[in-house]
């Protein structure tokens, strides 16, 4: 039995180490301020995706935060596994446009020499506000939105990261000397983040009736990045818990059985 | 062990023919074995079961990756999002190599513990050694392969340790990168080595099995079997003792899996490699942590301070070799371990030297985690020099000094009802 525990024991220490370690290296990031933990629905073990707040990000995103950024790893089709009915989907992907590509006659550019194009489908890709990056930084005063598709895995603590950045602009403290063009954001690594101030309260207006507060707004929007970066999150976690109820149970009957087989030697 | 003679016809005439099943019935069902082996004594089979679970997800991830710089990224993501069960593949396999990581520092560290690389056991000891080095190459040609800021900048670093070669770094770090930088040559290169590297390591296994099959398993007690009541069938008894491993171990794996896929990851890894923008800080992977640690110690001025070299080694070089020498050393363990008993059970200084040196790797790897400057530099150093310590000068003194614990007089002896360890192995 002392073996045994001293077996889980390990196990425990080795996590903890691990998980110290990586504390650590979030500690040698640079001296940024200490994102506060939110609770999410997709948090803990039965985590799940709210689909009006994914909804209501959706909404943030497209009204506000898609005239510099991408999410150029997302579909159309994907908002209708988000919760948008496959018409609302249709509707929202014909106001883009996309390449139409080459037509009967194999052109695929008029005869002044522009692309063709067409009304997006649902089958295309989420159209970018730029064609490529350097377009982005000549619009953005040589700085670069990232795309968001996986904004909360790519960094650390991801989602309670990108709710401080978002609700935590605020006065430069004195004697801290903001740079021309850049806002002042205790969050981002340095504080100094060219990206002005995107929410404000009132900045959309949700069709369910919730109140738009910057702090709403932020957090829907994280909950929809949170879905665009991993989508299968909840499908992950319902199968894992499954997964594990069942591993239980069989590792339970194999211990049983190793009891068993054992018996006879002592 | 007589062969049995085998009922069912079909059975029978192909084992006439090719001794297949005496073969496996050899290896896994009668195959003897000590009788007193404990729980550590699981991570061999739980690693070759992982290598399994990583070669059956890698041939998946495979059929859907791109290996191109300009595609990579996205093939990957499109396994997470398009392909049916595709995050799951993924995931086990982005696990799974911590996972084989895990079980392969347990593995070893037993190994240590219970002596278990000494005569007649050195070239089993030194396969496994081969084996870990080329999880090594491979964990790290995987890592490159989802082409990430950490990929690129991670390839970046370690394929530049071998510009340190003599005359023809230069040249091999060339034929590396399949030009003059990390780039699309490089990750199709990495791919194919990536690809063919776990079956080397599979050919390695054989041989370690094989090495293993010869002298059978060592024991807590460090003593050999010296008769049938020493031991005891492999199955069912250590077939029902690995499968129960087996269920806790996948608990812990898919736990990680399913609850916290990105755990043993960096988040800079989800952005897309990007040769003009360098990471604040390039950390390697965590059971690379220990070495990077090493490779890092080494001081600027080491010529200067030791004036040991004849010739001007600069610092790049010698943490290298410092880095490579850390692992290399474990070839020669069993001829450095000048003791005569294997297990720590008996070794009273022996014990203490062991759990220092694990705490030291510990510490290594935290160090590791660390920028390389100040205090952190300081006990990265310490640790560095007393992980050579340990190995080349404490382990061939403590064993012609220390005073032993008596033996037990045979396994059953010491294990069975009435004997003094009764718990053992139980």
């Amino acid at each position: 039995m002392f073996k045994k525990i001293l077996i889980v024991a390990f196990a425990i220490v080795l996590g903890a180490g691990v998980t110290g370690l990586k504390s650590k290296s979030v500690q040698a990031a640079g001296d940024v301020a200490k994102p506060a933990s939110q609770e999410w629905s997709t948090d803990g073990l039965f985590g799940f995706f709210d689909r009006k707040q994914l909804k209501r990000g959706w909404q943030v995103y497209s009204e506000i935060c898609a005239s510099c950024h991408s999410v150029r790893l997302l579909y159309y089709r994907n908002l209708v596994e988000m919760g948008l009915s496959a018409e609302e989907v249709k509707k929202i992907a014909a106001e883009a446009e996309v390449a139409a590509g080459p037509n009967e006659d194999g052109e695929t550019h008029n005869d002044d020499g522009e692309l063709i194009v067409r009304p997006a489908k649902a089958f295309d890709k989420i159209v970018s506000p730029y064609p490529n990056d350097l377009a982005a930084r000549a619009a953005n005063a040589g700085a670069l939105p990232p795309d968001l598709s996986l904004i909360t895995k790519a960094r650390i603590n991801g989602a309670n990261y990108l709710h401080a950045l978002l609700t935590g602009y605020k006065e430069a403290p004195s004697g801290f000397k903001v740079s021309e063009g850049m806002n002042y954001n205790p969050y981002f690594p340095g504080a100094q983040i060219a990206m002005g101030e995107p929410l404000s309260d009132e900045g959309v207006e949700y069709e369910d009736g919730t109140k738009a507060t910057v702090e709403q707004m932020s957090k829907d929007v994280t909950a929809f990045l949170i879905w665009a970066a991993e989508p299968e999150l909840e499908e992950r976690k319902r199968l894992g818990v499954k997964v594990m109820l069942f591993l239980i149970i069989f590792t339970a009957m194999l211990y049983a059985v190793k009891r068993q087989v054992w018996a006879k030697l002592h | 062990m007589s062969s049995r003679t085998w009922k069912n016809p079909i059975i029978k005439w192909v084992d006439h023919r090719m001794p297949i099943v005496t073969f496996l019935d050899h290896a896994i069902v009668e195959y003897p074995t000590p009788r007193n082996l404990n729980y550590w004594w699981n991570f061999g089979s739980l690693a070759g079961l992982i290598l399994v679970i990583m070669i059956g997800t890698g041939i998946m991830l495979a059929m859907n990756y791109v290996p191109h710089t300009s595609m990579a990224f996205d093939s990957v993501e499109r396994i997470m999002r398009d392909i049916n069960y595709g995050w799951l593949i993924r995931y086990l396999h982005m696990n799974g190599g911590s996972m084989f990581f895990i079980c392969v520092y347990i593995h070893i560290f037993r190994g240590m513990y219970y002596g278990s690389y000494k005569e007649p056991r050195e070239l089993l000891w030194i396969i496994g050694i081969f084996i870990f080095l080329a999880m090594m190459a491979t964990a790290f040609l995987g890592y490159v392969l989802p082409w990430g800021q950490m990929s690129f900048w991670g390839a970046t670093v370690i394929t530049n340790l071998f510009s340190v070669v003599p005359f023809f770094g230069e040249s091999i770090v060339q034929w590396l990168w399949g030009g003059f930088s990390v780039d699309n040559p490089t990750l199709n290169k990495f791919f194919s080595f990536h690809y063919l590297l776990p079956f080397v390591i599979f050919a390695l296994v054989f041989l370690h099995l094989w090495a293993l099959h010869t002298h059978k398993s060592s024991n807590p007690l460090g003593i050999e079997v010296k008769g049938d009541e020493d031991e005891i069938p492999f199955h069912p008894y250590y077939t029902a003792k690995d499968a129960y491993g087996v269920g806790l171990f996948l608990i812990f794996f898919l736990g990680f899996t399913f609850f916290a896929p990105n755990f043993f990851g960096e988040p800079d890894n989800y952005i897309e490699a990007n040769p003009l923008v360098t990471p604040t800080h390039i950390v390697p992977e965590w059971y690379f942590l220990p070495f990077y640690a090493i490779l890092r110690a080494v001081p600027d001025n080491f010529v200067d301070v030791w004036g040991i070299l004849p010739v001007i080694i600069p610092a790049k070089t010698a943490g290298v070799i410092a880095m490579f020498a850390s692992i290399l050393v474990l070839l020669v363990l069993p001829w450095l371990d000048t003791s005569k008993v294997r297990s720590a059970k008996f070794r009273p200084t022996y014990f203490w030297l062991f759990w220092l040196f694990f705490i030291d790797t510990i510490i290594l790897g935290y160090i590791g985690a660390k920028p390389a400057e100040g205090t952190f530099l300081l006990i990265g150093r310490l640790a560095t020099a007393y992980y050579f310590l340990h190995l080349v000068v404490f382990i061939p003194l403590v064993g012609k000094f220390e005073k032993t614990k008596p033996l037990p007089d045979s396994i059953s002896a010491a294990v069975t009802a009435g004997g003094a360890d009764a718990k053992e192995g139980s």
